[in-house]
């Protein structure tokens, strides 16, 4: 699979990436590169392989319910990790009236 | 609503329309999804706030369990069936009140899939699926000085439970859509999972809609209408944008596939600008969360907590207490309702007259007054009590309709009216009654023949007009026995 230019920047448009024409062409040539990869890793016949997108998937033996449980926890607030005061949560947001964190006027989403 | 005056009856009645809804409940946990901030509504701004939900590089995300409990809750409530194994993904796109620049949220294989709902007609719309994630925060555009100039950013909201429910596209009407949304509500409250206020946005919707030419088996191109906080107005949307489409298409354009705002005060959807990509979100598994596995031990764990839900209790109600279907609405408007019914109407010596009495005498009373059986100012114990007291003939029922007409007009409960009267109690003056008794024999010869000709029946007769003399202030177990007496000698 080849991607083309336009591809470049449509992802980069979707990543909020202004790129320069350099820059372009760069990234156009790494993903080539990393795409030619998967094609490698493509001749290898998986169809009875699952997918996985998580190692600890791997380890683990308990089964059910159980074999993740340690990954979860109970809907209790006290005992745990407390929210951060409010004027730590602000305190390195670019911009904030002291109450609420700002950006510049939205308009459309 | 604005319709069209231009739209012929004829072209509307040549299109269907097709339409999908997309709910996003919150789920009522003391904590959010991902880390331990407080869901509370209304605190001050950005105070229930922490690295996981701020986005901060580095803070990893830890499922509460008691959000998946309430999310199978409400997907077995709604007929779904429960995925063993689901998966959590990330949906990226960008927006100031998301600060990870995605949203986790479930994609290919969500929590649970292939639900229903039955709504009237009867009719079965299908649930595709519903799947958990985490709200966003919220974006305050009005209100501050500079509002012109920038937008503030309240992230309390950002991490709180959601479920979303997404139907097939099988609704054909505004009102089937109306239908639908308001057993949805009803089911997800009776499981409790959620308060489903729509005012602090615990219950929010949008629509998918279509049209095409009648009999035609592709769909049309739809629009989303989003923005619409209440029902009616999601009715009111729907039959405007039905219409916008119809004429379009009518007129030979063509319908773009948009996102489209509701506007309450003028009954109109706008186009929004939006860029032509907008809908590329790039899912990809998450990787900082494991599968999310929900064995069959868990689910029987979970199924037990299941409450008799709406349909099935009214079914119910209609067949214990033998009343009609529409007051077994009325009394499964809430759960707590019901409840409170059916323990006052088992605390009754004859369960069956507390519901003649909400069917007869409390809800035409309450229509009057413009209130909701919430409102009542005669509590559900109130009527157990008046029924027992008819029951057992201390008082007459037009002595009962009297003292409800006084319940609603000082707004206080039965009992309260009942001990302010000072107990009263209905007249056991036999001789009166006799006298009223032999004057309605006297004048009715030819019914008296035909009871001493062995019609027995006839008495219910005599009853009635002893009934109506004494203007029901006579009791009728006393009035039965003096007229099968007189009759009878």
């Amino acid at each position: 699979m080849k991607v083309t230019e336009k591809d470049v920047a449509y992802v980069a448009d979707l990543a909020n990436l202004e790129l320069s024409d350099q820059e372009r062409a760069r990234m156009l040539r790494d993903l080539n590169s990393i795409l030619g990869h998967i094609d490698t890793l493509n001749e290898l016949d998986t169809t009875n392989v699952q997918p996985m997108a998580q190692v600890s998937d791997r380890y683990d033996s308990k089964p059910g319910s159980d074999r993740f449980a340690y990954a979860s926890r109970e809907d209790v607030h006290e005992g745990l990790r407390k929210s951060l005061p409010h004027d730590i949560a602000v305190a390195n947001a670019p911009d904030s009236n002291g109450t609420f964190f700002q950006v510049p006027k939205v308009i459309e989403r | 609503m604005a319709t069209s005056p231009d739209l012929s009856v004829s072209a509307r009645t040549k299109y269907e329309p097709v339409i999908g809804l997309e709910v996003h409940v919150q789920l009522l946990t003391v904590t959010k999804i991902f880390c331990s901030c407080s869901t509370r509504f209304g605190d001050p701004p950005n105070t229930n706030v922490c690295p996981v939900c701020l986005g901060l590089p580095g803070a990893l995300p830890v499922l509460n369990r008691k959000a998946v409990e309430y999310a199978v809750l409400a997907a077995m409530a709604l007929n779904c069936r429960i995925n063993e194994t689901s998966i959590f993904a990330r949906k990226n796109y960008f927006y100031p009140d998301l600060p990870k620049g995605y949203q986790i949220s479930q994609y290919d294989k969500p929590l649970a899939e292939y639900g229903w709902i039955d709504v009237p007609g009867p009719k079965r719309i299908g649930i595709t699926r519903l799947h958990l994630e985490e709200d966003a925060g919220k974006s305050l555009h009005e209100g501050f000085p500079d509002a012109d100039q920038k937008t503030a950013i309240d992230l309390n909201r950002s991490g709180v439970p959601l479920i979303e429910i997404v139907s097939e596209p099988e609704i054909s009407s505004p009102d089937e859509a109306y239908e639908y949304l308001t057993r949805l509500k009803e089911i997800i409250l009776y499981t409790g999972v959620s308060d489903c206020n729509m005012e602090e946005g615990s219950l929010r919707c949008d629509a998918n809609v279509s049209v095409r030419p009648r009999g035609q088996k592709e769909f049309g191109t739809k629009t989303e209408v989003k923005n619409v906080n209440s029902f009616r107005f999601i009715r009111e949307a729907l039959e405007y944008e039905i219409e916008r489409q119809i004429e379009v298409i009518e007129s030979g354009g063509r319908i773009t596939q948009e996102t489209r705002l509701y506007n309450a005060q003028e009954g109109k959807t706008y186009g929004m600008r939006s860029k032509e990509q907008a809908h590329d979100y790039r899912y990809f598994p998450e990787p900082d969360l494991l599968p999310l596995v929900v064995d069959e031990k868990r689910r029987s764990e979970i199924r037990k907590l299941l409450p008799e839900l709406p349909e099935a209790r009214r079914k119910r109600l209609v067949a214990d207490y033998g009343i009609t279907e529409y007051d077994a609405a009325v009394l499964t408007a809430s759960k707590a309702l019901a409840d409170q019914f059916e323990v006052a109407a088992k605390s009754a010596t004859n369960p069956k007259r507390v519901a003649n009495l909400v069917q007869s005498e409390l809800a035409g009373r309450l229509k009057a007054k413009g209130l909701s059986i919430e409102q009542s100012p005669i509590s559900m114990k109130g009527v157990a009590q008046s029924a027992d007291l008819v029951e057992s003939g201390a008082i007459s029922s037009k002595m009962l309709k009297d003292l409800y007409d006084l319940s609603f007009e000082r707004n206080k409960d039965f009992s309260v009216v009942y001990e302010e009267e000072g107990r009263p109690q209905q007249s056991r003056d036999t001789s009166a009654l006799e006298k009223t008794i032999d004057e309605v024999i006297a004048s009715n010869p030819k019914q008296v023949e035909q009871y001493r000709a062995g019609k027995k029946t006839v008495a219910v007769f005599f009853v009635g007009q002893v009934m109506k003399a004494s203007k029901g202030q006579a009791n009728p177990q006393l009035v039965n026995e003096l007229v099968a007496k007189k009759l009878g000698g």
